[in-house]
């Protein structure tokens, strides 16, 4: 990999930032010993998870994967949205790691990630520290709260959820909406693209409306979007609020939200202000605070520039970026992070081998949205790899469902339930 | 003596012609192998699909090009199906197909 200038003096600046931090790189201990080859994995997600399992599986067990995850389980963000419909709890999207561990002999460390020297080639933890080879981030997105006013991680926590990692902040979404009275406003405010889950808050508000129209039918549901129009199905959308929620569903857009009143649920845009008795902001979004620790985060200081045969960061040699984070033509999708995962995987045995990646990588992303209690629809492509571009690029004949159905309901139920078996068992 | 020369010679030259061809194989079959993995989502990790879809694994490798060249001109209707297989070239249909054929059910 040739360095730049530029790159070169980012290199020296994260030299620095070590530099000063000398008890970060030293004085430390390895959490787990190595023996021979390691692969690193920061994040358990559809990425990390997958990247984990694939390079045991395709390397015949020969080299080490340490996959360093904070939480104890997994939970699913593709389908979380029904949990707000109510046609699924977060039990339903919960898994544990006990397989990756047992049948493939992963090492799972569960803790949070502090600094990462790419120099030394460690990855700090409060209780010592990793070596490493090759690193994979996988570190999903995390949320650019001060970009309004009003909002933090707290607030996200406690009173105005963004629930756009599932977990306790769907949980309490959904408890919001179970206390919200008839008549009342669910407004969901959607941050300008790129962001996790493009049709997701458009999904979000069919799940909600779902809800509503059985419990409270006399409430509303209002999408601020910051985007000019809807970023994903459009005309899919557009008819599910119609034709399945007619007068429930208002779609506002070019209404980014820059303030919110806390106490008083008020989310302030260029224009007006909209009170609502539940408010769920969604942030604006950039790859997740390890992509920084890195110091690979160097596309507007937001997302990750990767060579996209092996996913190894355009800034940093042996350190590879997969899934949400990385700056590219492609959904940030859970699907597309598996895909994006194998690729990595597969690259990194070749490497660690002194062979050649395949220089020909084909993926897939099919990405369901569930519009009621049992109807869904689709979006799926083919991506490939251009040489002349440098970039994956999406092949001939994808698209989206002709129209929503019930097959596509229950195959979008399959779908989960295939997908997670891949990344997990 | 000559002749056993000769047939050494010819030994290691059909060894340094074989050993490519070899190379070239394991690449192809890699190649097939990657991208199978991305019908995994919901065919099951190496076509072991766990529920709702077909299992690719095993399957005859004639049909599954078949079926992929029947969902690609809309002779066989699809919900999604039909959009991936014209993602695909008919070369890639004989990697995915000889790939699955090859893993156990």
């Amino acid at each position: 990999m040739s360095l730049d200038r530029r790159d070169f003096l980012k290199l020296s600046v994260a030299g620095i930032a070590i530099g000063a931090f000398p008890g970060l790189a030293f004085a430390s201990s390895e959490i787990v010993k190595k023996k021979g080859q390691r692969v690193v994995i920061v994040g358990g997600g559809f990425g990390g998870a997958t990247a984990a399992k694939y390079i045991r599986m395709w390397s015949d067990n020969k080299i080490e994967v340490v996959l360093v995850e904070r939480n104890a389980k997994f939970i699913s963000c593709p389908m979380s949205n029904t949990v707000l419909g109510g046609t699924r709890t977060i039990d339903d999207l919960t898994q544990g790691y006990d397989t990756l561990k047992k049948k493939y002999g992963i090492k799972l460390v569960q803790g949070e990630v502090k600094a990462i020297d790419s120099e030394k080639q460690k990855v700090m933890l409060a209780n010592g520290h990793l070596s490493y080879d090759r690193l994979i981030i996988a570190p999903g997105v995390d949320f650019m709260f001060e970009q309004i006013e009003g909002l933090s991680a707290s607030v996200a926590d406690k009173s105005i959820p963004h629930a756009w990692k599932a977990g306790a902040q769907t949980t309490l979404l959904r408890k919001q909406l179970e206390a919200m009275p008839d008549g009342g406003v669910f407004a969901v405010s959607i941050p300008k693209a790129p962001y996790r889950c493009p049709p997701g808050p458009y999904e979000r508000a069919c799940q909600v409306a779902s809800y509503l129209k059985n419990k409270k039918p006399k409430s509303k549901v209002l999408i601020l979007d910051a985007n000019p129009d809807v970023t994903s199905k459009k005309g899919l959308f557009m008819a599910a609020w119609k034709e399945l929620y007619p007068g429930m569903v208002e779609y506002r857009p070019n209404a980014a939200v820059t303030k919110v009143d806390v106490a008083g649920k008020i989310a302030k845009t260029e224009f007006e202000d909209v009170k609502a008795d539940v408010l769920n902001v969604i942030p604006p979004m950039k790859a997740g605070a390890v992509a920084a620790m890195a110091g690979v985060a160097s596309v507007d200081g937001r997302w990750c520039a990767v060579d996209f045969l092996t996913y190894e960061s355009k800034v940093h040699k042996n350190v590879h970026v997969i899934g949400d984070a990385v700056s590219a033509a492609l959904p940030k999708s859970g699907h597309m992070a598996t895909s994006q995962a194998k690729v990595c995987a597969a690259a990194i045995i070749e490497l660690m081998q002194g062979q050649t990646p395949d220089q020909n990588p084909t993926i897939v992303n099919t990405c369901y949205s569930m519009v009621s209690d049992r109807e869904a629809m689709h979006v799926a492509n083919v991506f490939r790899f251009n040489a002349e571009k440098q970039a994956m690029v999406s092949a001939e004949g994808g698209g989206v469902s002709a129209q929503r159905s019930e097959v596509e309901g229950t195959l979008a139920g399959y779908w989960l339930k295939n997908i997670m078996n891949d990344v997990l068992m | 003596m000559k002749m056993i020369k000769q047939q050494i010679l010819a030994i290691v030259c059909a060894i340094g012609v074989m050993l490519p061809i070899a190379g070239a194989q394991a690449e192809t079959d890699k190649h097939a192998r990657n991208l199978s993995a991305s019908c995994a989502a919901c065919h099951g990790t190496s076509g072991h699909s766990v529920g709702g879809t077909p299992v690719l694994a095993g399957m005859d490798k004639e049909l599954f090009v078949a079926q992929m060249q029947a969902f690609k001109s809309g002779a066989r209707p699809a919900t999604v199906m039909h959009q991936h297989a014209k993602g695909y070239t008919d070369e890639e249909f004989e990697l995915l197909g000889a790939f699955f054929a090859a893993q156990k059910r």
